[in-house]
């Protein structure tokens, strides 16, 4: 699996949405993307990367394309 | 009148995330502004956010005899026309986007509006009754908690009493209005002349820590999920020089948790205060004292200045020795009045007479300190969300009726056991979308059968070993 798919497949999973609403979404916007969400989300992502997120760059991640830039200084090029 | 505003004018009142800010004096003439249009006491839908428009609502109704029904802003459609249907409210205060048919617009302000209904002002109301609230992750049912006048000020002079709360203090919000947790912090902060710092955001977003550092927030608030979500965002490595008083309640924090706080706290010269109450209890029914914090870890405490507890065993006599489990029985002028079903109810007294049966199970130790160890009835919590087993089966029951289910679980857990493993997405799907809470707390079990007696009551003992 590509990175792409893989953090594709982790905003799926943890917000419970399809493929197509996954780059669409913003944190707080949607009853998906609320706090619970949040944290699935990040659980996900440190999982699926293997890496662990500082709190600065989990309260940053509030957009499909902010949490790439943010995988980026972790060394995770999606 | 609930607050005398009078006594703060000066001071700040709220200030909001969008650099708004309201003094005391400018509150209480907003106020006036805005209960004029209402004219008089009747019923109001208070559609909450934690926004300057629906804390204008919520402050000036209660203090000038207008009776408010807390219900949150996201509310499902078709639980909002259950209950405008059950209560027939004269008003309905909510922000600008909100569609009623047939309403008219009395009054704009902050984006919010009062709307008038065509229901016209046919609710009557008892004179001590204050405020309207539901218990909770609310599903299926049109059931309200109210609350009197004697019984917010009564839980507002002992919250402010054991928190020695004061003008200084500058609360952030972190739960919503229409929850009685939210709102009690509310309440109390008011009464002090402190100023509250509204925003809508949550603590796992960055403009949350952005406001709370800008404006030097003291306190907080949190259900146990909160204080786990911070636990895993690793909080007690940021700076936040000015926070100092951290409480929580709406379930328990598992101990190693309460323990990890109240060493933090006491390493960095702040106050951890777990609480114990319910919304049948106005809020708050017990605190444990930040000093007995790590002493105590897992306990409750001991009751609020003007309350008292009791254990009573299963025969109904009230246990004496310490170390015994007993249903938590609450007594203080802070109990409710009783339920609503329906707007006739809103003309009733007091059904309660200051006693209430919490339907906690719980022990208390040699020191006096209460610690609740399980439930009487059948319900649960999803991040600090209250949810009733036995009406989520019955929702579940009437939208599928063919399919055999039942629901077990534990707190921040709800498991959906059916036989018919097809329909349980759905059956998930459906139970999210009705109480409005995430996913990620309902789980799913095919099982061969739902286990059942004789008499067909459920063996929820059984059903749990299904369970993982």
């Amino acid at each position: 699996m590509t990175n792409q798919e893989k953090y594709l497949r982790a905003f799926m999973e943890a917000l419970e949405v399809t493929a197509a609403e996954a780059p669409t979404l913003v944190y707080g916007e949607s009853r998906a993307w609320d706090s619970v969400g949040h944290m699935t989300l990040v659980a996900a992502l440190e999982d699926a990367f293997d890496v662990m997120m500082e709190m600065d760059d989990i309260i940053d991640l509030s957009s499909f394309e902010k949490g790439k830039e943010i995988l980026r200084k972790y060394d995770v090029e999606i | 009148m609930m607050w005398r505003f009078d006594r703060h004018l000066t001071g700040l009142a709220v200030e909001d995330e969008f650099g708004g800010k309201l003094t005391y004096a400018e509150l209480r003439h907003e106020g006036r502004m805005l209960c004029q249009q209402a004219d008089g006491r009747c019923l109001v839908f208070c559609l909450c956010k934690n926004t300057m428009g629906s804390f204008l609502g919520y402050t000036s109704f209660l203090n000038d005899g207008v009776v408010p029904a807390m219900l949150p802003a996201d509310i499902d459609r078709a639980q909002f026309d259950a209950l405008y249907e059950a209560y027939k409210p004269k008003y309905v205060w909510a922000p600008a986007d909100f569609e009623l048919e047939d309403s008219c617009c009395r009054y704009e302000r902050f984006g919010y509006r009062l709307l008038q209904t065509p229901l016209g002002d046919i609710t009557r109301l008892a004179p001590e009754l204050a405020l309207l609230l539901t218990t909770s992750g609310s599903t299926g049912s049109p059931k309200f908690v109210r609350q009197s006048y004697q019984n917010i000020r009564s839980n507002t002079d002992s919250i402010v009493e054991y928190l020695h709360l004061t003008s200084a203090e500058r609360p952030i919000t972190t739960l919503p209005m229409n929850y009685t947790y939210g709102l009690s912090i509310i309440n109390s902060h008011l009464d002090v002349g402190a100023t509250l710092l509204l925003t809508d955001k949550g603590v796992a977003q960055k403009e949350f820590w952005t406001f709370f550092k800008e404006k030097g927030a003291t306190s907080f608030g949190g259900v146990p999920y909160t204080y786990e979500m911070l636990d895993r965002m690793r909080f007690m490595r940021m700076e936040l020089p000015t926070l100092k008083t951290m409480t929580q309640a709406g379930g328990k924090l598992l101990p190693d948790l309460h323990r990890k706080y109240a060493e933090w706290c006491r390493d960095t010269g702040r106050q951890f205060i777990v609480m114990y109450g319910q919304c049948e209890a106005t809020a708050r029914m017990a605190y444990l004292p930040w000093e007995k914090s790590l002493e105590k870890v897992g306990s409750m405490g001991i009751a609020i200045p003007g309350g008292t507890f009791e254990l009573i065993d299963v025969d109904g006599n009230v246990i004496t020795e310490p170390h015994v489990t007993g249903e938590l029985r609450y007594r203080g002028a802070n109990v409710t009045l009783g339920y609503a079903t329906g707007s006739n109810d809103l003309i009733k007294g007091n059904e309660r007479g200051g006693v209430l049966e919490t339907g906690d199970m719980a022990q208390v130790d040699e020191d006096g300190f209460y610690t609740i160890v399980g439930r009487k009835k059948r319900f649960l919590k999803l991040f600090g969300n209250r949810i009733n087993l036995d009406e989520v089966e019955r929702m579940l029951k009437i939208k599928f009726p063919d399919v055999d289910a039942a629901c077990g679980g534990r707190d921040d857990h709800m498991t959906i056991f059916a036989t018919d493993e097809a329909t349980l997405p759905a059956m998930r799907a459906y139970l999210t979308e009705k109480t409005g809470l995430n996913g990620s707390g309902f789980f799913t079990k095919g099982v061969p059968e739902i286990p059942k007696n004789e008499a067909g009551k459920t063996l929820y003992m059984e059903l749990e070993k299904y369970d993982d």
